[in-house]
């Protein structure tokens, strides 16, 4: 996995071989805003899910610094009481740049989860707030956790995150309003076009508390619930799918990144740049040359 | 990895982004000291795994492996050093991590010093210590680690 991040070209074989034993775990993301306590729902989900005797592999995502590219990987600390436990494995992965939520290696990352076997595969996104949608293709139920307070908040995030949510965690519900977004929640379900469509799922909307483990047996029964009307409704080969079509068009976007990497600073480059800036040269036209270059 | 590099102007680029666990063992509830040396390596573009307070030995150890770091750096204001420091390097080398280097922070006597680093500790760090020196051996241990493996 370590290889995964740094986009080292060693992984590819060991994926290469892992590939056959993918296709067994169930994928759960986890995403909401920062401080809304993702990780502790994680961690308690996670205790939940080995009282059941599943075992579980989560990948926790956190931003890196625009500036150094250093960051601090703190979702551990809410969740280490697992680190002793043979059935739990967590790894903290850096953005490194990448938006939408994930590491750009995470998608290949949970194929190698999935292959060691974990029954589960739990997906923690950087918290951010309305676009870290890359998600919804990769896992199969998706939990948006919300929290009260933040008043306004849940119209601007209407769109967006929202609308991926199978399930909706209110945390921290012993504060005052959750009663508030649980409804603001509903009435905005209501108005989706699918809430008069009898065969479409209706997100379930929770309360927890998840310092607490409250509202967590409820979570468990609603993903439960979500993946029996995803086997239902859609195949094991569809959502196999999307999350095969994502990884690959992450393996074709790394290799060109890298292939634009090796370009830069080559005379080629350079020659075509100098083009641009002495006016004979559009950057359109410019580009168009230097793409034929990479490929 | 190119923003990792941008600020790095001190050294040559590295090939990857290093990782580092920042742990706090046993009793001692102090963790201001690990936290301004995880927001220093973070700002020197390390990658830093931060554990929180009250782990023990081995749940370091199992952390540091399933993070696949490079090292560990243990924060130890409680005086139990002599005691715990080995235990996280024992617990590593019955998981076949003893390529992960440990090093140790806090307030530790001159004399325990020698004895922590006989015992595989690579580093010693007390109060006072600019985060500058502690970057630059975690980077120049992180270095030699990645040209060993």
């Amino acid at each position: 996995m370590r290889w995964l991040d740094d986009g080292r070209p060693e992984a590819r074989a060991e994926l290469d071989a892992l590939y056959p034993h993918t296709g067994n775990a169930y994928f759960i993301g986890i995403t909401g805003h920062p401080g809304s306590g993702k990780s502790t729902l994680v961690d308690a989900f996670i205790r939940l899910c080995r009282e059941r005797d599943l075992t579980v592999a989560c990948i926790a995502v956190d931003p890196s610094s625009p500036f150094s590219g250093g960051a601090i990987l703190g979702d551990r600390v809410r969740m280490n009481r697992h680190a002793l436990d043979d059935g739990v494995f967590i790894r903290s992965v850096a953005t490194r740049g990448n938006l939408g939520g994930l590491s750009r290696s995470t998608p290949a990352s949970v194929q190698v989860m999935d292959a060691m076997g974990f029954d589960i595969v739990l997906i923690e996104t950087v918290g951010v707030g309305q676009d870290e949608i890359d998600i919804v293709r990769l896992a199969d139920t998706n939990v948006v956790v919300m929290v009260p307070g933040l008043g306004d908040d849940i119209q601007a995030t209407k769109a967006g995150v929202m609308e991926i949510a199978d399930i909706f965690a209110v945390n921290k519900s012993d504060l005052d309003g959750a009663d508030r977004v649980v409804r603001e929640i509903k009435t905005m379900l209501s108005m989706n076009e699918s809430a008069d469509d009898e065969d479409a799922w209706i997100p379930s909307v929770l309360k927890t508390v998840a310092t607490h483990q409250e509202g967590l047996e409820p979570l468990f029964e609603a993903v439960e619930a979500h993946r029996d009307w995803l086997q239902a409704h859609r195949s094991d080969r569809d959502r196999d799918r999307q999350r095969i079509e994502q990884l690959v068009r992450l393996v074709i976007s790394g290799e060109f990144d890298a292939r634009i990497g090796r370009l830069l600073g080559t005379d080629t480059w350079k020659s075509h740049l100098e083009a641009v800036l002495d006016r004979t040269e559009t950057p359109y036209e410019a580009a168009d040359a230097l793409f034929d270059e990479i490929f | 990895m190119s923003e990792t590099q941008t600020k790095q102007s001190d050294a040559s680029p590295p090939e990857t982004t290093h990782r580092v666990l920042i742990g706090k063992v046993g009793l001692d509830g102090h963790d201001r000291g690990a936290k301004v040396i995880a927001r220093a390596l973070r700002d020197a573009g390390f990658e830093v795994i931060y554990t929180g307070l009250h782990q023990t030995p081995e749940a370091v150890a199992a952390t540091a492996v399933q993070e696949d770091v490079d090292g560990v750096g243990i924060s130890i204001l409680s005086g139990a050093h002599n005691t715990l420091v080995p235990e996280i390097i024992e617990a590593l080398e019955e998981r076949g991590a003893d390529d992960i280097f440990v090093f140790a922070g806090g307030i530790i006597p001159e004399d325990d010093i020698a004895t922590l680093k006989d015992q595989g500790v690579r580093a010693v760090f007390t109060p006072g210590t600019p985060t500058r020196e502690v970057i630059d051996f975690v980077r120049d241990a992180c270095r030699e680690q990645a040209d060993n493996r």
